[in-house]
């Protein structure tokens, strides 16, 4: 996720499964989903009170020389939840903080991790001034939708960015770092762990819960045909369950996608307004989804603005 | 988030930003609501003084707004003249104004004796929960307003461009699309693009701290057979590339010309030739 974009906050309310509280005390899972690659596995819920902004999959990986982290939630509490995690398990320095791009559930954490010495925050070229020019609405709506939870938080920016690619050696073991073209936002960097044939996709992949267009509806789709070819083992997606390579998430992320580009392109091809969309839209999508309702017609908005402009 | 209270029609009804509103229709408060409103009236001062406006009963205007935004970067408004000059009257003037936002007055549309009604619909930024409102004036100096409220997923921030790389690269582009009119010598509809940013500068750049240089268009100029048919002074309140669709009379064939100026005095124009039928 985040659409907080445009102004849109997601400052909607929705029913949430039952809390898994993520303060710095609480238990905070972490599953070895790989040798090495521990993922914590947010709620498929949107931002509430309730699950304390618990809601992307973030984590780390292991090397012999040090650790990166991949993502790091919402807020600065969760942050310090992940480094704790971390530390219970290897006493090895944080030489990087990776961002897989500026929404706000992914980017908020890392002041959780200023504290770590020689660390280096690492993200897309684009990702600062994406994240600047949100981050004051982007504060604004975790303070007001997790109150307290969101204490503290504040933006921490990159320091080194990945134009096109980056690797980057762990000891032993070396991530692989894509920036990739605008899809789901202008700055989706993926993470390939070679060792272990794990790619952390970012937002590229969402399973279960509902893809969310922040960018560019055809450059996702044209990224989703290149993630298909990678020579992947698994994939852990922002958003849901970690998944085999080949199976059928991506197919499933696609299929939605392109329902939604038919619609919406049917729509401007009858001369059908932005307005008029949006009152036909009856919740219809390809697939079972969470958070249609919430997040569905933000999606035909993004496609039409966009695809209106095709010739 | 700000929470402004009032009372309205007597009800104590209070509209925050994140408050249920106590009506039970999907349209919540309108009009008669939205007097009340603080920002309301500071504006009505500020715009009107003390001009008597009519809250439209007689159906002079119209407003077509979503009740909850998809995207409030770009949610859709469209104002409806309803005089059909059976009574020698026109509308010359709209204002659409967005009470919560930063900058309320998103755009003031002058209209003609000869062009085919007060009709248009643009794309707005919403950034709060808001009433939304469409004023008249018509040619007898009269003044009329309609509002509706519209809760814009609690948007809060200023909004950001989804692509501003792509945006910029492509700024000036225009698309010009006109509907042929049901018939001949009737209204005709014409809807006019433009790739711009539209940039706010309200949003501070986090890293600089600094506050980029607003950059908006600002004037629509649209002429048909050489004839005004919408002239439009607006904000960048509009969404990024600006969408605005109107109509205009099409008394015979002739050339249709959209002319836009941005803050930077950045000339954009499209022309499309109409032929007798409609067509261009």
């Amino acid at each position: 996720m985040f659409p907080r974009l445009a102004g849109v906050t997601v400052c909607g309310v929705l029913a949430v499964v039952a809390a898994r509280v993520s303060g710095a005390d609480a238990p905070f899972a972490v599953d070895e989903v790989a040798a090495g690659v521990f993922v914590h596995q947010g709620q498929v819920a949107d931002l509430a009170a309730e699950n304390g902004g618990d809601i992307a999959n973030i984590g780390f990986v292991v090397g012999e020389r040090c650790v990166a982290v991949i993502d790091t939630g919402s807020t600065q509490r969760i942050g310090e939840s992940l480094r704790a995690a971390l530390r219970a398990r290897t006493e090895l320095p944080v030489c990087y903080v990776i961002n897989t791009h500026m929404h706000l559930d992914h980017v908020f954490g890392n002041a959780g991790f200023e504290g770590e010495a020689g660390v280096e925050f690492v993200a897309a070229a684009r990702m600062p001034a994406s994240l600047s020019a949100r981050a004051e609405g982007y504060l604004r709506t975790l303070a007001h939708e997790l109150g307290e939870a969101a204490a503290g938080t504040r933006a921490v920016y990159p320091t080194r960015l990945v134009e096109d690619r980056l690797s980057l050696d762990l000891g032993g073991r070396t991530l692989a770092l894509q920036a990739w073209p605008t899809a789901h936002t202008d700055n989706d960097l993926t993470v390939f762990d070679e060792r272990t044939g794990s790619l952390w996709t970012g937002d590229l992949l969402f399973e279960r819960f509902i893809p969310i267009i922040d960018g560019s509806i055809r450059g996702w789709l044209a990224a989703i045909e290149r993630l298909a070819r990678l020579p992947a083992e698994r994939l852990l997606p922002g958003h849901g369950a970690i998944v085999a390579h080949g199976g059928e998430a991506l197919a499933r992320e696609k299929a939605y996608l392109e329902h939604v580009a038919a619609t919406v392109r049917a729509a401007i091809a009858r001369g059908d307004t932005l307005g008029e969309v949006l009152d036909a839209d009856d919740g219809t999508v390809a697939g079972d989804w969470a958070l249609t309702a919430r997040f569905h017609a933000r999606n035909l908005s993004a496609a039409y603005t966009e695809l209106e402009w095709e010739d | 988030m700000k929470r402004r209270q009032f009372i309205a029609a007597g009800l104590g009804l209070t509209l925050g930003a994140r408050l249920a509103i106590a009506a039970p229709s999907r349209k919540g408060p309108g009009t008669a609501e939205s007097l009340a409103v603080e920002v309301w009236q500071g504006l009505r001062r500020q715009l009107f003084g003390e001009r008597e406006i009519a809250i439209d009963a007689d159906g002079v205007i119209g407003l077509e707004t979503p009740y909850r935004a998809a995207d409030a970067a770009s949610v859709p408004v469209a104002i409806r003249g309803r005089l059909d000059g059976a009574d020698g009257r026109y509308i010359k003037r709209l204002w659409l104004l967005i009470d919560q936002n930063p900058t309320p007055v998103v755009g003031v549309f002058d209209f003609f004796p000869e062009s085919a009604g007060a009709d248009v619909e643009t794309r707005v930024r919403v950034n709060d929960y808001t009433f939304v409102r469409a004023i008249a004036e018509t040619s007898d100096d009269k003044l009329y307003m309609t509002a509706n409220f519209v809760k814009a997923s609690g948007g809060c921030s200023a909004p950001a461009s989804k692509d501003p790389a792509a945006a910029a690269q492509s700024m000036g582009r225009i698309k010009l699309r006109i509907e042929p009119p049901a018939q001949p010598g009737g209204a005709a509809r014409a809807q006019v693009l433009i790739r711009h940013p539209n940039v706010t500068g309200l949003a501070m750049d986090q890293l600089t701290r600094m506050y980029p240089q607003p950059h908006y268009v600002r004037k629509i100029a649209v002429s048909y057979r050489d004839r005004p048919v919408m002239n439009a002074e607006v904000t960048f309140a509009i969404a990024e590339n600006p969408s605005f669709r109107f109509n205009f009379r099409h008394d015979g064939a002739g050339v249709l010309v959209v002319h836009a100026e941005d803050t930077e005095d950045t000339q954009f124009e499209a022309r499309a030739r109409v032929d007798e039928n409609g067509t261009s």
